[in-house]
């Protein structure tokens, strides 16, 4: 078995009825248990990129491996292994963060026991304890954020692909998040995230993919990169450098 | 087995969360129940078995005219009360509100004589024609002075016509015994005894009512029977506002879309959804047959009679759900919003229900909707239950109406799947 968590090669997808491709011939590899950011503006591709690793798009053309396993073919398999945190809010507001744990554990393949357990270490660790049993429609949008967390990781996953996690909430809530996130990762998660707050990106991640207008920009461990391209002051610099400073939606 | 207990959970925690929903599912059909069979209760009274009032302006002194109001009342259904009137008196319609009446008859003065000179001729020119008299010069056609009958405008033309049979007939009645009575004296040259005449009229041919059945059982249909199994389907199917809706949820929340990344097949999800909405289709059953059974005696309406074959019933209970689960799935899956899903969907139940029979009896149908009401699965519903309930049959005779449902069924379950996978949501 290679120390591969994810393989993309000369992948390519395009959206009916569009002319163009959204990804287009991409390749990169993404080390196990390593934290890889994918950056990109506005409608570069990246959470089409993030559907097609997480099989919620079908592979056409190039290919996917996730732990040395064909998504195409063993999509089934992969699904045991992977984790995923969307950008919107993917749960069920009108029931309770145990709730919606109760049956995203039972869905992710989890028994009743270990259902419950990891409810409690969860909900303890992203400090919803206290709110454990309130219907989730009532909660703030850094809570939501948090359930929306908690039920992409009930199962431990071996991989996590995180498109935002952090968007539109506040400082103690973003930091508490990626704390967890970091602490995740010691235990051995990979981790594939998308952000907007490139400050953050720089703090958790170690390698990052820039993409644009669906093609591949610049691919490296963030301190060569930024070494490379002479950007002194930080990923925000290098991100303007590549991709311009022009509107994007 | 515990994915498949979580998902019934959640969807049952989902169902009870949603008030509304519940409502529309419970409450709404069983007042539609209870207020549509009671209007239909009255109104089927009021034309079957409450008296017609009828304002009546006797202008005639002779006995014709009592004799004809004499039969009137032994007919049982007009309730007389005399006024005083013209012939077209502009006050009719005003004495018809004052006394709440929708008919009134004026018998002109004369009335007895006329009928007595017109028997009289009638009874001449028989013996005529039989050969027993000759042609006699005296005998005159007479021509009888018409009854006049006044109508309120909302009386039904059903009721008009059934009214001015009854009175056809009792005319018929007293020209009839009059015409006998005459030919009698011309015979006899003596009036016919009073024997003999209660001999003639009495011995006259009845009518026995009878309802058809499968299995020869004689339960009465009654207001209930119909409204009943009508308005539980109509509820069923009414179940799109939930359903519906909380498949549109899902697919808005993000739901779908974490599911479908989730090692366990989608399969168990819409099991899971369906077998609890089939419950739910169930308990509308008992909750509205029981109250037809049990409670509508209570409070002057027909009690629902069960059908004698109750496996037919749990069967075809379990089919009718299952056609308005599919149906919501369908809604639910392809509406890309709440409101459109609740808008639609209840709009089309209510269209559905009109074409299928639910809401106005199909038989009362034009013929070009005849065929349209095929394509209901409320009326396939409705023709199943119906089988059972008014018609006593067994499984095997509804099998007409059970089949096409069926089809319905698959064809829905299809078509919501394939929606399913269009929009990349299995």
């Amino acid at each position: 078995m290679s120390n591969l968590a994810l393989s993309v090669n000369n992948l390519s997808f395009r959206y009916p009825g569009q002319a163009k491709d959204c990804v287009h011939d991409l390749s990169f590899e993404i080390f196990v248990g390593e934290r890889f950011g994918l950056f990109g503006p506005n409608g570069a591709g990246k959470t089409t990129l993030m559907s097609l690793m997480v099989g919620l798009q079908k592979v056409k053309h190039g290919h996917i491996q996730v732990l040395d396993k064909d998504i195409r073919k063993d999509n089934a398999a992969i699904k045991h292994f992977i984790g995923y945190v969307p950008q919107d809010f993917a749960f069920y507001p009108e029931l309770s963060p145990v709730e919606n744990l109760d049956f995203f554990g039972a869905w992710s393949g989890l028994d009743k026991r270990t259902v419950k357990e990891r409810t409690t270490y969860l909900l303890e660790v992203l400090g919803l304890s206290d709110v454990a049993h309130k219907p989730v429609k009532q909660f703030s949008g850094g809570m939501k954020r948090r359930v929306n967390l908690a039920i992409g990781v009930i199962h431990e996953p071996k991989i996590l692909f995180l498109d935002e996690p952090t968007v539109g909430v506040d400082v103690q809530t973003r930091h508490a998040i990626i704390d967890y996130l970091k602490v995740l990762n010691a235990q051995g998660t990979t981790l594939v995230y998308t952000s907007h707050h490139l400050k953050e990106a720089e703090d958790l991640c170690e390698r990052i993919a820039l993409i644009d207008r669906g093609e591949m920009v610049a691919y490296d461990y963030l301190n060569q990169l930024l070494e490379r391209h002479g950007s002194k002051d930080g990923l925000e610099e290098l991100f303007l450098k590549l991709t311009g400073s022009a509107y994007r939606d | 087995m515990y994915k498949f207990a979580a998902s019934i959970t959640k969807e049952l925690r989902l169902l009870l969360r949603d008030k509304v929903g519940l409502m529309i599912m419970f409450a709404m059909p069983v007042l539609l129940v209870l207020l549509i069979t009671s209007i239909q209760i009255s109104a089927f009274e009021l034309v079957n078995n409450s008296k017609v009032k009828v304002l009546l302006c006797n202008k005639d002194k002779g006995k014709g005219s009592q004799e004809f109001l004499s039969y009137l009342n032994e007919v049982g259904r007009f309730d007389l009360i005399n006024v005083d009137l013209t012939e077209d008196d502009r006050r009719v319609g005003d004495y018809m509100n004052d006394h709440d009446a929708f008919v009134a008859l004026y018998i002109p003065e004369g009335f007895s004589d006329q009928i007595t000179k017109k028997a009289e001729f009638t009874a001449g020119k028989a013996l005529v024609e039989f050969g027993i008299n000759e042609s006699p010069d005296t005998l005159k056609m007479v021509k009888v002075d018409s009854l006049t009958i006044y109508f309120h405008p909302v009386l039904q033309q059903s009721l008009r016509r059934s009214i001015q049979g009854a009175l056809k007939s009792v005319i018929q009645l007293v020209e009839s015994k009059s015409m006998l009575n005459a030919l009698y004296f011309s015979i006899n040259g003596k009036p016919m005894p009073a024997t003999f005449e209660k001999e003639l009229f009495a011995n006259q041919i009845g009518i026995e009512e009878k309802t058809t059945s499968h299995n020869g059982s004689r339960t009465i249909p009654n207001a209930a029977q119909h409204n009943v199994p009508a308005w539980t389907i109509f509820a069923m199917f009414f179940m799109v506002i939930s359903l519906g809706g909380n498949i549109v949820k899902e697919k808005l929340s993000g739901s779908f879309v974490r599911l479908k990344i989730m090692p366990t097949n989608f399969i168990v999800g819409l099991l899971a959804k369906q077998l609890l909405y089939l419950m739910v289709a169930m308990s509308q059953v008992v909750v509205i047959f029981s109250m037809g059974v049990w409670l509508f005696p209570h409070i002057g309406l027909p009690a629902l009679n069960i059908p004698h074959d109750w496996i037919a019933l749990i069967v075809v209970s379990f089919i009718c759900g299952l056609s308005a689960i599919s149906y919501a799935l369908c809604i639910g899956v392809y509406a890309k919003t709440q409101e459109q899903a609740n808008g639609f969907g209840a709009i089309s139940v209510v269209i559905l229900a009109t074409i299928g029979g639910i809401l106005v009896p199909s038989f009362a149908m034009p013929k070009a909707f005849q065929f349209y009401m095929n394509l209901s699965p409320l009326h396939w519903c409705l023709e199943a239950y119906y089988g059972l309930f008014l018609e006593g049959g067994r499984l095997a005779d509804i099998m007409t109406s059970v089949v096409p449902l069926l089809a319905s069924i698959v064809a829905l379950q299809l078509i919501a799947i394939i929606g399913l996978k269009k929009k990349n949501l299995i």
